[in-house]
């Protein structure tokens, strides 16, 4: 009666069953660890995902990227993690790596962090591809609330974790009336929520999440990157995939597609500015900078001091061996716009853009 | 020249049957079919609206106005049956049957509707100055300082005191809502505008002012516009010419003046001879 999970005898299959089915004993913590001898991921599938879910992943993401920033239903499988941890993400990102991949996952800008580090885990594990800290080595970048500093090729994709698809949510809680707007291009809400934005703040202050025209026709949420990445996605050379796994939806920017921030013509999009601020590490000014709050001294952990750091650890990894490397170092051509202009930084702090100058020479 | 002809109009609540037509109306006495049942809001209604004239449309409360009013401001309501024929200057094809884009698109550039109910006209989470903005945002203006100002020009000419353009429109008084839909209404220009009882909700002196702004406007701008009021007065004040409607169907019209000062319907009198 009590054990249904054993086959009645004569009916056990010739080949040793996967050791990922046996019963562990749940007497104590140390007797259940004991008697591991694998990692436990014998009897699932290559990548994790059945065969059927990844198709009809890449199924939805081929119409997604068809159909550039129009989000595309798909099922969703539960993940071994919580919904609105990147679930949407990871099924993405498995569902289209390969044995021959390199995967590189960010949350936050950080590779270290220990979602990350779980995610690129499970992909290691299930999918057998080798892993990367180094945005140039990746071909497939799956990332939270970042795009990396330096830029993405055509060899490579990014996947984007979304927890919220819909753009016009910020102005309407009405997902039918949302999506009904979307099919009649009717963004006039948005544009009135920006409208009144400038009002109360004399620009638009719409710090991530900027909602985004893709290919002038479908607003897009670009997930909760900074602004400083939006411009990013304009015209890329990578396609990028956004996939909510919550909302069970997924939408794509493919290569070179015309992405544009809603704004006025006489109130333009403006990116994050540091003025007169560099990373306390590598002394970047042209990068996407956080304030830490950290010990200032080794020996004194309870004092505290406020600094500017890069949010793109790996890219400040480089730059602090490397000083003044630029973000487009591994290609062959020159001058790629990636990221914003400096000009905010150089006329608000003359010295600092000398000093920079005497760098560069 | 005729800006606007309708024919046949018909707005029926209910199931419907091939009966609802002659069993309701002013003959018969009401508006509810005996045989299925169902409301026959407005049927048998034509009209024309000529440009920058003001058309009126009275009767007691369930006579039909309304259904007609959004008819002609080609609001949907889903859970009615509709039928009829509005032909528009300069469209092609009955205005009834257009697709959602060319109907948001004449709703946006040609003909506006002031709501009886705040709620229905405007987001109450928006400023009063976000509310007007709407309309010539969704019109395709794209620069902040032009909308703006425009914005500030249809508040004074509505006299909408022009600090309390970035209020939340929650925070404003009936009269000033009242306004502001009609600053809204008259945000890009509209050839025809359909006021649903203008007055409703609102005190002796903020009516007059309300039907005063409205007077001026629609004269200064050439605007033509339909006015539902129940109230006499409203209509005698604003409309050139009248309908009086009872039991959902059009039953006297003419010259305000001439329905006024000589009804020639029984209802039309009653009604006149109660309110004087």
């Amino acid at each position: 009666m009590t054990d249904h999970a054993t086959p009645p005898d004569g009916e056990t299959p010739d080949d040793e069953p996967p050791d990922g089915g046996a019963p562990v004993p749940t007497d104590s913590v140390d007797a259940a660890l004991a008697s591991l001898d694998s990692d436990g991921v014998a009897g699932y599938n290559y990548a994790y995902l059945d065969e059927h879910t990844k198709r009809e992943l890449r199924r939805s993401m081929l119409k997604a990227v068809a159909i550039p920033g129009h989000q595309v239903p798909y099922a969703s499988r539960p993940m071994p993690l919580a919904r609105g941890w990147g679930t949407g993400g990871i099924q993405a990102s498995l569902s289209i790596l390969g044995p021959d991949d390199i995967f590189k996952v960010i949350d936050q800008g950080a590779d270290e962090s220990v979602n990350a580090a779980n995610i690129r885990r499970l992909a290691e594990n299930t999918a057998d591809v080798s892993t990367t800290t180094d945005t140039t080595e990746a071909d497939l970048i799956q990332s939270r609330h970042r795009i990396p500093e330096e830029v993405l090729t055509d060899e490579q994709r990014l996947v984007l974790q979304v927890p919220i698809t819909d753009a016009l949510r910020m102005v309407d809680s009405s997902d039918a009336a949302n999506r009904r707007r979307h099919a009649h291009k009717n963004y006039g809400k948005m544009w009135v929520h920006l409208y009144e934005n400038v009002v109360e703040y004399g620009e638009i202050q719409i710090a991530s999440r900027y909602p985004t025209m893709v290919a002038d026709r479908y607003l897009m949420d670009p997930s909760p990157i900074p602004r400083w990445d939006v411009p990013k996605l304009d015209d890329a050379d990578h396609l990028t995939v956004l996939a909510a796994g919550r909302e069970a939806r997924i939408y794509a920017v493919p290569p070179h597609t015309e992405v544009e921030p809603l704004a006025f013509e006489d109130r333009s999009f403006t990116v994050e500015r540091f003025p007169g601020r560099a990373c306390h590490a590598c002394e970047s000014t042209d990068t996407y900078l956080v304030e830490v709050s950290e010990g200032a001294t080794e020996s004194e952990t309870d004092t505290f001091e406020t600094r500017y750091t890069c949010n793109d650890s790996s890219f400040c990894e480089k730059r602090r061996t490397n000083p003044g490397i630029p973000k487009d170092h591994h290609l062959d051509r020159e001058g790629v716009d990636w990221g914003p202009e400096l000009s905010d930084v150089a006329t608000d702090d003359a010295e600092n853009a000398t000093e920079r100058g005497g760098n560069d020479e | 020249m005729t800006l606007l002809e309708a024919e046949n109009l018909q707005t029926v609540y209910g199931p419907g049957c091939s009966r609802c037509i002659e069993s309701t109306g002013d003959r018969a006495g009401t508006n509810q079919c005996s045989h299925c049942g169902s409301v026959v809001a407005c049927a048998e209604a034509d009209l024309g609206v000529e440009a920058a004239e003001v058309l009126g449309i009275v009767g007691e409360s369930g006579s039909g106005k309304s259904s007609l009013a959004e008819l002609l401001a080609l609001e949907r309501d889903d859970d009615a049956t509709t039928a009829g024929d509005i032909r528009y200057d300069g469209h092609d094809g009955n205005l009834l049957e257009v697709d959602y884009e060319t109907r948001h698109d004449l709703r946006t550039r040609e003909i506006a509707l002031v709501h009886q109910h705040i709620r229905d006209g405007l987001n109450v989470a928006f400023t009063g100055g976000g509310n007007v903005a709407e309309k010539l945002l969704s019109a395709g203006h794209r620069s902040y300082e032009e909308v703006r100002e425009r914005v500030r020009e249809l508040f004074e000419e509505t006299e909408v005191p022009v600090a309390r353009i970035d209020d939340l429109t929650h925070t404003y008084s009936g009269g000033m809502q009242r306004r502001v839909q009609i600053a809204r209404a008259l945000a890009t220009d509209p050839n025809l505008i359909v006021l649903d009882e203008p007055t409703t909700g609102l005190d002796v002196s903020v009516q007059a002012r309300v039907l005063d702004t409205f007077r001026r406007v629609q004269r200064e701008e050439g605007v033509a516009a339909i006015v539902v009021s129940h109230d006499l007065s409203v209509v005698r004040l604003l409309a050139d010419r009248t309908l009086v409607m009872r039991h959902g169907r059009i039953v006297e019209s003419g010259l305000t003046d001439r329905i006024m000062e000589d009804p020639h319907h029984e209802y039309t009198q009653t009604l006149i001879n109660s309110v004087i």
